[in-house]
């Protein structure tokens, strides 16, 4: 259990909120009977498959599916000409505007295959074996083009052009070529050549992180029905079953109205599954066949055609004076898109450094299209990869300066009032106290032994809040249903659930959450950007708001006493009329018991656009041993500390910062896509394609920060995000300090560290 | 007049690289309109692209925020998540 350290919380007595109950969805999660989004199915259902490109960059001369359409039990086959041609239009569906031809481009390519595992085509069938010799049998003629995957090489004038349509955004004049640099965005301030001129010492680093996958255990799957009169409905595992719904009915042009979207449980998001790659595939199968079609990716379409984010160069020059102002920082930064643009360098370049008040920065960012998946979402996108080279630059500077690293990051620290690199305002922040906890923590003074080192990092993440519904519905007997449109990725129910519980005054065992499909409740951005907790928590709050304020009216009318005589205390209505003292509370359950003769169905319905979301920071130690023979890194200990407003369920909290701070060692020490010289991925497996393992780590203890932010109901700021962006510069400042050798190129692989240690 | 500031270089692509920008607006949506007419497209741009953030919040729906003649707003490039 981790420590918990309260800053400025006003303190209410909570019952509920703070406490640790058993999650909802615990005994079907460990007895096996939740239903992921590989579990359902229908009567009839087909088997869907994808047929994928083998190239990393090719033309698409011709598709033969003609041996495919006569395979027995084939009744579906598809390919980009089953799909509208969309024009090129941002479309906002999931958290941010997407592309709408790439995004039907990336489900089915038309054309160009853009990269090894490219969707070209799409069979249903009876069974998976026939399914697999139709799509064996479907005959693609390709023109193998050259093809660009490293982001430097990406960017040269003579590289491949994978869009001949895509002209740099953001440069002064408008470019007469094609390239693949999508956008070059560039955010400054101050005097940049007079902060070096202040600064006694400059230090230029170049780092690079390579490509990493959300490592999601669950599979993308779906299962999809067309029915013949149009209506349609998709059973899937995403983060958002709204931005499901969405994207079917643009990609297919079809209306909203239309598609019911069920969401599954999920296993595993992480950002990834913040898009759609199967189901408007199985929607077109499902159409074409007269049946429902289910899908479901192989770990090794997983890694090679969804997600991963960015591979990415980063370049920073950093000034600063003996007594450790930082005065000046200029930091370029290189983020491979995928296929499309849409890398995640927008939000590295604005988080990169937002943990430090520097009155003199540039930095620019650019979006290079490559021939690999077209990345996607993956916790605080574009944060840890900035981060990774800021912390490490940071901490070379510490050394230079001779300056504990903690001590020159609280030099330089952002506060309540400091402007943010990116622009707002910064109020209500925990920053300084995460690096306080962390500086007070026993670990940071604990002994090291040989070739052992110890690194400090810290991070940063915006947190959102956006659209959310949330509906409480009390039941006959006084227990309550909480219903939202947010699928539970990291333990969302449990916060409903808890903060509905804390306003009606019930205990968490009669409160049920639910997650409701697109036609059972009003709309939700989806569950991402760490919003769940805070914007659909704001809207549950808000709906058992109501909830008392109607039990309130209702006991009033009871009584024959003004609404205002009746106060709500622990799940009752009390009495307040000093002319009726005779009258005993009334409970919840004899007011719902009494709703029929007191106006009907006890429920609220509340629909928001939360604002207010505080940003959130978290500090990080990390120990390591590194074995001079071998180059094995192995973490000794690591602690993490957060401020997350308000811990709503502490265990929840600390999951975030575990589960956090495990895929960053991950990124920092072992995954990377490996690509062979045709650009196809080597490493497509679990086995080949290394995440930390829990043998692999030691316990990581949490610090929970608690700076409450006023503009939540019980202080909540987003917690997820911030975890994964420490730990890259965590692990590489210890083992700078472990072998006394800075790396500067992720992951730090056993080869990589032998090379290094062989030519000190 | 409320004073805007566009962040990055994508929309100071629209501003002709003006970074602060006084408005005559009394809300979001008209400092928006008002925007576009003097750089067309910034409009939809800052739709489609941008977040707000006035007198230092950031605003996901702003376009009936009131502004007052001292406000200063920030138009920086949309945040997701993971």
């Amino acid at each position: 259990m981790s420590e918990v350290l309260d800053r400025g919380v006003t303190e209410v007595e909570l019952k509920v909120v703070g406490t640790r109950p058993i999650r909802p969805d615990g005994t079907e999660k460990v007895t096996g009977a939740a239903m992921f989004g590989a579990d359902f199915s229908m009567p009839g259902m087909l088997v869907g498959k994808i047929k994928r490109s083998p190239h990393a960059h090719a033309r698409i001369v011709s598709i033969d599916t003609r041996r495919a359409r006569a395979v027995p039990g084939v009744k579906a086959v598809v390919t980009a000409a089953d799909f509208p041609d969309l024009a090129s239009e941002e479309y906002e569906g999931g958290e941010s505007a997407s592309n709408l031809r790439d995004l039907s481009l990336n489900c089915m390519a038309r054309a160009k295959a853009l990269y090894d595992g490219h969707a070209v085509a799409a069979v249903a069938a009876v069974s998976a074996a026939a399914a697999a010799e139709a799509i064996d049998l479907i005959e693609i003629e390709y023109e193998v083009l050259p093809h660009v995957i490293d982001v430097e090489e990406a960017m040269a004038h003579d590289a491949p052009v994978l869009h001949a349509h895509l002209f740099t955004e953001g440069l002064e004049t408008r470019p007469l070529s094609p390239s693949n640099i999508a956008q070059k965005n560039e955010l400054a301030r101050g005097d940049l050549p007079a902060g070096f001129a202040a600064a006694d010492v400059v230090m230029e680093h170049r780092y690079t992180t390579a490509a990493v996958h959300q490592g999601y255990i669950e599979p993308h799957a779906c299962v999809a029905s067309f029915a013949p009169d149009g209506q349609c409905q998709v059973w899937s595992s995403s983060q958002g079953q709204f931005m499901v719904r969405t994207y079917c009915a643009k990609v297919l042009d079809l209306e909203a109205s239309n598609i019911r979207v069920t969401p599954a449980e999920i296993g595993g998001g992480f950002g990834g599954k913040t898009t759609v790659y199967l189901e408007p595939v199985a929607l077109a199968l499902s159409r074409q066949a007269g049946a429902p079609v289910k899908m479901v990716m192989s770990r090794e379409d997983v890694f090679r055609a969804t997600g991963p984010t960015s591979g990415a160069v980063i370049e920073i020059k950093l000034g600063a004076t003996r007594e450790g102002e930082i005065t000046a920082a200029d930091v370029v930064l290189k983020y491979q898109a995928g296929a499309f643009p849409g890398s995640p360098v927008g939000a590295g370049s604005m988080t990169a450094l937002a943990c430090y008040d520097i009155a003199n920065f540039r930095i620019t960012g650019y979006d290079v299209v490559t021939n690999s998946p077209k990345v996607a979402a993956y916790r605080a996108p574009g944060a840890p990869i900035a981060a990774f080279a800021v912390e490490s630059a940071v901490d070379e500077m510490a050394l230079e300066l001779g300056m504990d690293p903690i001590v020159l990051r609280e030099r330089n620290a952002v506060k309540d009032g400091v402007k943010a690199a990116y622009g707002p305002t910064y109020r209500n922040i925990g920053y300084l106290e995460t690096l306080e906890a962390i500086r007070d923590h026993p670990h940071y003074a604990a002994p090291l032994g040989p070739n052992q080192g110890r690194g400090v990092a810290v991070g940063f993440w915006f947190n959102v809040g956006g659209e959310s519904t949330a509906a409480v519905h009390i039941n006959e007997d006084g227990t309550a249903v909480v219903v939202t449109g947010n699928p539970d990725i990291g333990g969302s129910r449990a916060s409903m659930a808890m903060m509905a519980a804390e306003v009606l005054g019930l205990p968490i065992e009669k409160v049920r959450p639910i997650v409701a499909d697109t036609a059972s409740i009003g709309f939700s951005m989806l569950t991402g950007g760490s919003r769940t907790t805070f914007a659909t928590g704001m809207a549950v709050t808000q709906a058992a708001q109501k909830i008392v304020a109607e039990l309130r009216r209702r006991a009033a009318q009871i009584w024959n006493v003004d609404p205002e005589k009746a106060e709500w205390r622990n799940g009752a209505a009390v009495c307040l009329d000093p002319a009726k003292p005779e009258i005993e509370p009334l409970s919840l359950a004899a007011l719902a018991g009494r709703s029929a003769r007191t106006g009907g169905p006890i429920t609220a319905e509340v629909s928001l656009t939360a604002q207010g979301a505080g940003p959130g920071f978290g500090a990080h130690i990390c120990d390591v041993e590194v074995d001079p023979e071998t180059g094995h890194v192995t973490i000794l200990r690591y602690t993490a500390a957060q401020d997350v407003g308000r811990a709503i369920h502490p265990a929840y909290v600390e999951g975030q910062i575990q589960g956090g701070v495990a895929q960053g060692i991950g990124w920092a020490l072992n995954e990377e896509y490996v690509f062979d010289r045709l650009g196809r991925m080597e490493n497509a497996g679990f086995l080949d394609y290394r995440v930390p393992v829990a043998s692999d780590l030691p316990m990581i203890e949490p610090i929970i920060v608690e700076v409450a932010n006023p503009r939540h109901p019980f202080g909540a700021k987003g917690v997820g995000e911030v975890p994964i962006v420490p730990p890259l510069a965590a692990v590489a400042n210890a083992v700078r300090r472990a072998i006394g050798v800075r790396m500067t190129d992720l992951p730090l692989s056993p080869p990589k560290i032998r090379a290094v240690i062989d030519a000190r | 007049m409320p004073r805007v500031v566009a962040v990055g270089s994508a929309a100071r692509a629209f501003t002709l690289g003006a970074a602060e920008i006084d408005v005559e607006a009394s809300t979001v949506g008209a400092m928006i309109k008002t925007l576009d007419t003097l750089f067309p497209g910034f409009g939809e741009h800052i739709e489609r692209r941008m977040a707000i953030a006035i007198d230092g919040e950031i605003h996901q729906d702003a376009s009936g925020a009131p502004l007052r003649p001292d406000t200063e707003v920030y138009l920086f490039p949309r945040i997701g998540g993971g």
